[in-house]
């Protein structure tokens, strides 16, 4: 296998658990991602599915405890970061793998300048001069589309906009050139223009840093605009995944098809938006079987007693339900329950 | 900036009035007059304790009281009614007693309470912490004069350390080197024992400060730049957990009056605590007064001192 094969980032059967006073939580149970080179991949789902636990676990900041992982494996370029003592895990951080957070506003330190912050992830990594990272602050500042960059480095983040600060945190995650770039609802705290702006921006970013990204999101707008492939999670597990067209063309899971009808469109104007029914089970308290059979439109008796696996339509293309495949299912592939 | 200060200054100057209007009403609300004091003393004859309330202005309405009160102090004339000397050379004499146990106390809190509540923050629940919370918490029950005599008991019998008093008897005699190296002996004691309830109730807020910072998102962002642990520790989250201390910094400058009185009143320490203390059991209005006003000028002064250093501190600040 060449250099060029090798995933950036491969999960596989990732298990996070989650120790309080009560039964456990079983955050995330199990999950497989692959991310290659150059891809953008977008994690959707609702709030409390387990998206962010897995971006915090691949950047080894999980906080243990109260979490755990109680199984699986990650690798980074090859690399088990599981099996890698924190000294080295932190040497990898910021410098290969990046996070870019939900909140600017309180993921910035506000004691120091963002020049400061950004300067400061340079000089973790890389042994330079005070002048070259200084030269390297200000090329970032300016890449990331902030203007006047001698004068903005020495502004404190509260000094800056909403838009201004996400820019100013991607530039600390792009510091040192990374080879994935893990973010975390980025754009889910500012409005929808300041939103296109910063999609455009990563978007461009990456094209010109030959990096991969994988966006945590429950934005389906968003996903639309910017993914290549799509993993679609629910109650700590991967339920449908494909590429962008697959999942928005042709969704195989009623999971994706219920959050596909909950969109606003154009020919649903006037109508109530559906809504999908109930909540998003506890993660200590999941139904057996499949974790959606409660909220699911299409759902039969053996839903609570079978554990469903992924059913495979072909070209990566793979859904959690095995009802579906049994109406729809087309040419090879398997799919099967699992016995509980 | 300059406004901010000019602003403070008049805000400031108002409340003092009011302090010292209420703090001489309370003074005079208090039963027991200075001239009634010894009752029983049989050279108090009533023409003697007229005589005295005449001297004290005791007999003229209370705003009159009030007014020659102040026109004393701020012209420095006021005396002590117990032994007629000038209050304010006595406050000084003991504030100068007070200064090497305030500042010895005060260096000693917050040298040792720091690190200590750092420590429990960043190991927390571990054997350190524990050990460190089961001591503050015993710190803080045992009664300050309870503990002191217990270590004036260990330290006389074990060590022969002199403890009592600012200086041993006679040691004036003795060379110079003898003589400081002799003050200095009497200041451990007094101003460790002074610094024990502090550093056990200062480390406790450093941890829980410390705590909440650690949770917050940019401490998280500092690690997920993969900065080593130390600087996660001691550069990102110390520097914003260390905010409300520059507040509490301005506010220990009143302790330099009333902070020591009984540590002052157990080591017979001369110092303005215990002055406070005498003069109140004498009912020896103009010193207590006096006091009392310094307090509140200290108070306000300290706050004035902690707003400059928070806006130091913190850029999100701007006066």
């Amino acid at each position: 296998m060449s250099q060029d094969d090798t995933p950036v980032l491969s999960v596989e059967d990732l298990r996070v658990h989650f120790h309080g006073d009560g039964p456990v939580s079983l955050a995330v149970d199990g999950i497989d991602i692959t991310i290659h080179r150059r891809e953008t991949v977008c994690i959707v789902g609702e709030s409390g599915c387990g998206k962010t636990i897995t971006a915090l676990t691949i950047m080894g900041l999980l906080p243990q405890p109260p979490g755990k992982i109680a199984g699986g494996r990650i690798f980074f370029k090859g690399q088990s970061l599981l099996d890698l003592p924190e000294e080295a895990l932190r040497k990898l951080r910021g410098r290969h793998i990046a996070m870019i957070f939900q909140e600017p506003m309180s993921s910035l330190n506000p004691v120091f300048t963002i020049g400061n912050q950004i300067n400061e992830a340079i000089l973790a990594h890389e042994t330079l001069s005070e002048d070259e990272a200084l030269q390297r602050t200000l090329q970032l500042l300016q890449d990331v589309g902030i203007p006047d960059p001698q004068k903005r480095r020495h502004a404190y983040p509260h000094q800056l906009s909403g838009g201004q600060r996400q820019r100013a945190m991607i530039a600390m995650a792009l510091a040192c050139g990374p080879d994935l770039i893990i973010a975390d609802e980025p754009t889910t705290a500012l409005d929808v223009t300041v939103q296109a702006q910063i999609l455009k921006l990563l978007q461009g970013l990456q094209q010109k840093r030959q990096m991969a990204i994988q966006y945590i999101t429950h934005d389906l707008g968003v996903v639309a605009a910017i993914a290549d492939r799509v993993y679609v999670m629910y109650a700590g597990l991967i339920v449908e995944q494909g590429t962008t067209s697959h999942i928005f063309s042709s969704p195989r899971h009623p999971y994706t098809r219920a959050l596909l009808d909950s969109l606003p469109g154009k020919e649903k104007r006037g109508q109530r938006l559906y809504s999908i029914p109930g909540n998003v089970p506890h993660p200590a308290y999941k139904p057996t079987g499949c974790p959606f059979h409660p909220r699911c439109q299409h759902r039969q008796p053996k839903c609570a007693r079978f554990f469903p696996t992924l059913c495979d339509y072909g070209e990566g293309h793979r859904a959690r339900c095995p009802i579906l495949y049994e109406s729809e299912g087309t040419v090879g592939g398997r799919c099967e329950w699992k016995n509980l | 900036m300059l406004s901010f200060l000019g602003r403070s200054v008049i805000q400031k100057t108002i409340t003092l009035f009011f302090v010292s209007v209420v703090s001489f009403l309370i003074i005079h609300l208090a039963p027991g007059e200075p001239s009634q004091i010894d009752p029983l003393n049989p050279k108090f004859t009533p023409e003697i304790v007229e005589r005295m309330r005449k001297e004290f202005h005791l007999d003229r309405p209370l705003h009159i009281q009030y007014l020659l009160f102040y026109r004393d102090l701020f012209t420095g004339k006021t005396v002590s009614w117990r032994d007629n000397l000038p209050v304010l050379g006595k406050i000084w004499d003991r504030f100068l007693n007070s200064l090497p146990l305030f500042i010895v106390g005060t260096l000693l809190t917050w040298t040792f309470s720091f690190p200590v509540g750092i420590r429990s923050a960043i190991q927390r629940d571990g054997p350190y912490d524990k050990s460190m919370t089961f001591l503050a918490y015993l710190l803080i029950s045992i009664p300050g004069f309870f503990f002191a005599y217990i270590l004036i008991i260990l330290v006389v019998t074990e060590l022969h350390v002199p403890v009592i008093g600012m200086e041993s008897f006679g040691v004036t005699s003795e060379s110079k080197i003898v003589q400081i190296m002799d003050r200095i002996w009497h200041l451990v004691l007094p101003s460790f024992l002074g610094a024990t309830g502090g550093i056990a109730v200062l480390s406790r807020y450093v941890r829980s400060q410390m705590l909440e910072i650690i949770g917050q998102d940019y401490v998280r962002t500092a690690r997920a730049k993969g900065l080593a642990p130390e600087r996660v520790y001691y550069h990102h989250a110390l520097r914003n957990a260390l905010l409300p201390f520059v507040t509490m910094f301005g506010l220990i400058l009143p302790g330099l009056i009333g902070g020591s009185v009984i540590i002052e009143s157990i080591f017979s320490w001369p110092g303005m605590g215990r002055m406070a203390y005498e003069a109140i059991l004498a009912r020896d209005y103009p010193v207590i007064l006096t006091l009392n006003f310094i307090t509140a000028v200290l108070v306000l002064l300290g706050t004035l001192i902690s707003d400059l250093l928070y806006m130091l501190v913190d850029p999100r600040i701007r006066l």
